[in-house]
């Protein structure tokens, strides 16, 4: 079985789409001769053609506004963003024009923006950021941030095909350290709107997503052999529309809930799946939710600074030690 | 303007209170960033907590003598204030904060750190409470599935109690299910909250509760079961004075130590004149670098090498099992107006005769002048107390648990004794001599143990090397 990369398997999954449906076709800055600033859309243009793989001005409203037109005129798009920090240069056309369509004038708006989020790469403000809290509070738009290959290939598969805007948020430093066997000629498909337990436990929840979800697999290891806890790690892989039942079942089986987000803490995504846990199964909670977060700040430049504003392994296994002390 | 909120800090790993013992400033008192602004004591220490901003200090929520959960806020400080103070600002509201509060707040701090008490304490749980029953007593107080129906205003309850019915949304509902009284069952979670296991277990073993009758009596916040004294009725002019929480916890750690090791002591005599002339070679030179040269660095010196030869020493019970500690951690008992504390050099095996004299001379200066830190109480090894300052000759004291052995150094007098010259003609001199007594936890100390840690810790003392002073 072939051993492919997080981005290979995006890639394979892009590719796939457009080979199956000749409707879907990429653009954004540098993605054809180039390739992508990451290689994501390496070769696509040799073999799909210039029509299909569109190098495009800097300007993210602009990619997104054809895109848009594209999808209202039965096309598949995917638009590339250099780095989903400049997602926010497009954020009014995604806010108020594509994720209200559907509602103000019945237009399906079938496309997908996607590109390269997430720091622990020494990128700094404008080249870590997650943007994910901003876009969950739009109605209107879908948001899917894969963690594995299997998921990176089937979350785009299933984004390109879904009939409505979807924001695929890929993580730069999983590119090319996260690594799987997924079978050729095997059609992976991952449902938005499904969580998945990537690992069984008793004792606590993690409810990651992304790189985070490896930290907190990381953590929980530590956890199992140091502290002999057994903890469940739950791969969100959809924020909207979130997987409730997933989240709920969780809890219900540990009754502790640590929720570890890269993002930053104040208004993260954090805060709303707590909000929901009260909701939906606060007789079921044996300690307070917790959460593990970026501080609240800009990402800084140095090493040491970015090590201490985003969520480490061992920041986790405190906030877990806590909870299961509680 | 801005105002400020003044926790109570967080005084080291595992503690969850902390009593405000006095205030050092005054509502409208302007302060200086860093300067004390109340004095605290938590377990044996006592600290200043110095202000975290320059400003003037606003609101007092907690009053002197009482006791509240970390984080707690204990006061405002507004900064940059113009107007220097307002009294109109200054309406205490103890109500609103104090003892009501929940002891073990989510942190509010940013992000990633959970409050410090959560950190897996890397000792095992050889703490007072764990070792002293915890009986498991139905109380006669209102169940606390129905806060509700509490009056509002209350005299504020036990800390235990409080963190008992503070139990979590899953517990309230199993306890509802099975009609239980959630003070009734043991709490295993932070600061004893109940939890969902502790009710499951509870459940499993059976929840018949003692009858009233046969009840030992409830155990005290500090988990140390009480024992009901003599009744002592106070005459005319007598004067009668409330323990203080470093008193309370000094009787209730020895009654416990009492109660849970078997006590023997041993005492050997020990030949310090060679020791006491080095020192009065040594002492004008130590004095240059700032350090005075005592006796008791010397003991300390020579106990810390000792006790990495005798681990047994250097050791505590953990259940049914033996905790040999791997760092040699002394602490030095220090006598102060208001009570003993017990300040620890850590890893003083690793110290040379000046290092271990220059820590004597700090934890003991800082002690007396309340600017230890917590952590410096904690993580003895091994105690060392010196009754012999006072001129005693044998002192037999009480284990430091959960340590397994501790010194009591005697009086260091002249006095005739019998030496024997290299030709094997005895004579009487003149020797400087003095009392090493121990008392060690024979449930793991042996007799020959201690007796072989002595007699070795007594030549090192007889021989104490030139060039080790």
């Amino acid at each position: 079985m072939p051993e492919v990369t997080y981005l290979e398997a995006l890639k394979d999954g892009l590719a796939e789409e457009m080979a199956r449906d000749d409707r879907v076709f990429v653009l954004g800055e540098d993605v054809g001769a180039f390739g992508g600033a990451f290689k994501v859309t390496e070769g696509l243009q040799q073999r799909f053609g210039e029509d299909r793989v569109i190098d495009t001005p800097i300007a993210e409203t602009a990619i997104v506004g054809a895109a848009a037109g594209a999808a209202h005129m039965g096309l598949r798009p995917v638009c590339e963003m250099q780095f989903i920090d400049f997602i926010s240069c497009a954020y009014s056309i995604l806010t108020n024009y594509v994720a209200t369509a559907r509602y103000r004038a019945g237009l399906a708006t079938p496309m997908v923006v996607r590109g390269p989020s997430g720091g622990y790469v020494r990128g700094g403000p404008f080249h870590s950021q997650n943007p994910e809290a901003a876009f969950l509070h739009t109605p209107g738009l879908k948001i899917v941030a894969p963690a594995t290959a299997r998921d990176a290939k089937g979350l785009i598969k299933a984004a390109i095909r879904d009939e409505d805007p979807v924001l695929y948020f890929e993580h730069k430093y999983l590119y090319r350290r996260i690594k799987e066997d997924l079978p050729a000629g095997e059609e992976v498909l991952t449902p938005i709107g499904q969580a998945r337990v990537a690992r069984e436990g008793r004792d606590l929840s993690i409810i990651a997503w992304s790189a985070m979800l490896w930290k907190s697999l990381e953590a929980a290891e530590k956890l199992e052999r140091e502290d002999g806890l057994s903890v469940e790690v739950l791969d969100l892989r959809t924020l909207m529309p979130m997987d409730d039942a997933a989240i709920v079942a969780t809890v219900k089986k540990t009754s502790r809930v640590l929720i570890v987000h890269e993002d930053t803490r104040t208004g993260g995504v954090a805060g709303e799946i707590t909000a929901r846990i009260n909701d939906l199964a606060f007789e079921w909670l044996d300690a307070p939710v917790k959460r593990v977060c970026a501080h609240d700040v800009p990402l800084p430049y140095a090493p040491t600074l970015e090590d201490f504003v985003l969520p480490q392994v061992d920041d986790v296994v405190a906030a877990a030690r806590w909870l299961a002390k509680y | 303007m801005a105002k400020i909120d003044v926790p109570m800090p967080q005084m080291g790993e595992s503690i969850a209170e902390g009593t405000l013992s006095k205030w050092l400033k005054k509502v409208g008192d302007p302060v200086k960033r860093d300067e004390p602004i109340f004095e605290i004591s938590t377990d044996k220490v006592d600290a200043e907590i110095p202000a975290p901003a320059a400003g003037v200090l606003a609101e007092i929520l907690v009053q002197e003598g009482q006791t509240v959960a970390v984080q707690t806020v204990v006061a405002r400080l507004e900064t940059d204030a113009t107007v220097s103070s307002q009294p109109s600002a200054v309406s205490p509201q103890p109500t609103a904060v104090g003892p009501t509060s929940p002891a073990v707040q989510p942190s509010s701090r940013p992000a990633v750190e959970p409050p410090p008490a959560v950190q897996p304490s890397s000792r095992p749980a050889v703490q007072p409470s764990a070792v002293s029953p915890q009986p498991s007593v139905v109380t006669p107080t209102p169940p606390a599935v129905q806060p509700s129906s509490r009056p509002a205003v209350q005299a504020p309850s036990s800390l235990e109690e409080r963190l008992r019915t503070k139990s979590s949304p899953l517990v309230r509902k199993m306890a509802a299910e099975h009609n239980l009284d959630i003070t009734g069952i043991p709490g295993s979670g932070l600061a004893g909250r109940v939890t969902k296991n502790d009710v499951l277990s509870f459940l499993e073993a059976g929840p018949k509760a003692p009858s009233p009758a046969t009840q030992p009596p409830p155990p005290s916040p500090d988990g140390v079961r009480v024992v009901p004294g003599p009744v002592v009725e106070p005459w005319d002019g007598d004067r009668v004075e409330p323990w203080s929480r470093i008193r309370k916890l000094t009787a209730d750690h020895m009654i416990m130590s009492r109660r849970v090791s078997a006590h023997v002591h041993s005492l050997i005599e020990v030949d310090y004149t060679r020791v006491a002339g080095l020192r009065s070679r040594q002492k004008a030179a130590y004095a240059e670098r700032g350090v005075n040269l005592t006796f008791l660095a010397f003991i300390a010196s020579a106990v810390a090498r000792n006790l990495r030869k005798h681990p047994v020493l250097n050791a505590c019970v953990m259940g049914e099992s033996t905790v040999y500690r791997r760092d040699v951690n002394l602490g030095i008992a220090v006598a102060l107006d208001w009570g003993l504390i017990v300040p620890v050099i850590r890893h003083a095996d690793e110290l040379n005769l000046l290092g271990t004299a220059r820590a004597i001379n700090d934890l003991g200066e800082r002690a007396r002048a309340k600017k230890l830190s917590p952590d410096e109480v904690q993580k003895g090894t091994f105690t060392i107390t010196n009754p012999g300052v006072f001129g005693t000759l044998v002192g037999l004291p009480i284990l430091n648990q959960p340590q397994a052995a501790i010194l009591a150094v005697g009086a260091i007098v002249k006095r005739p004794a019998v030496v024997t010259a290299a030709d094997g003609s005895d004579s009487i001199a003149i020797r400087t001599m003095g009392t090493l007594a121990m008392s060690f936890d024979h449930r793991i100390v042996d007799g020959a143990d201690a007796d072989r840690f002595l007699a070795d810790l007594r030549k090192t003392l007889e021989e104490f090397p030139d060039d080790a002073a």
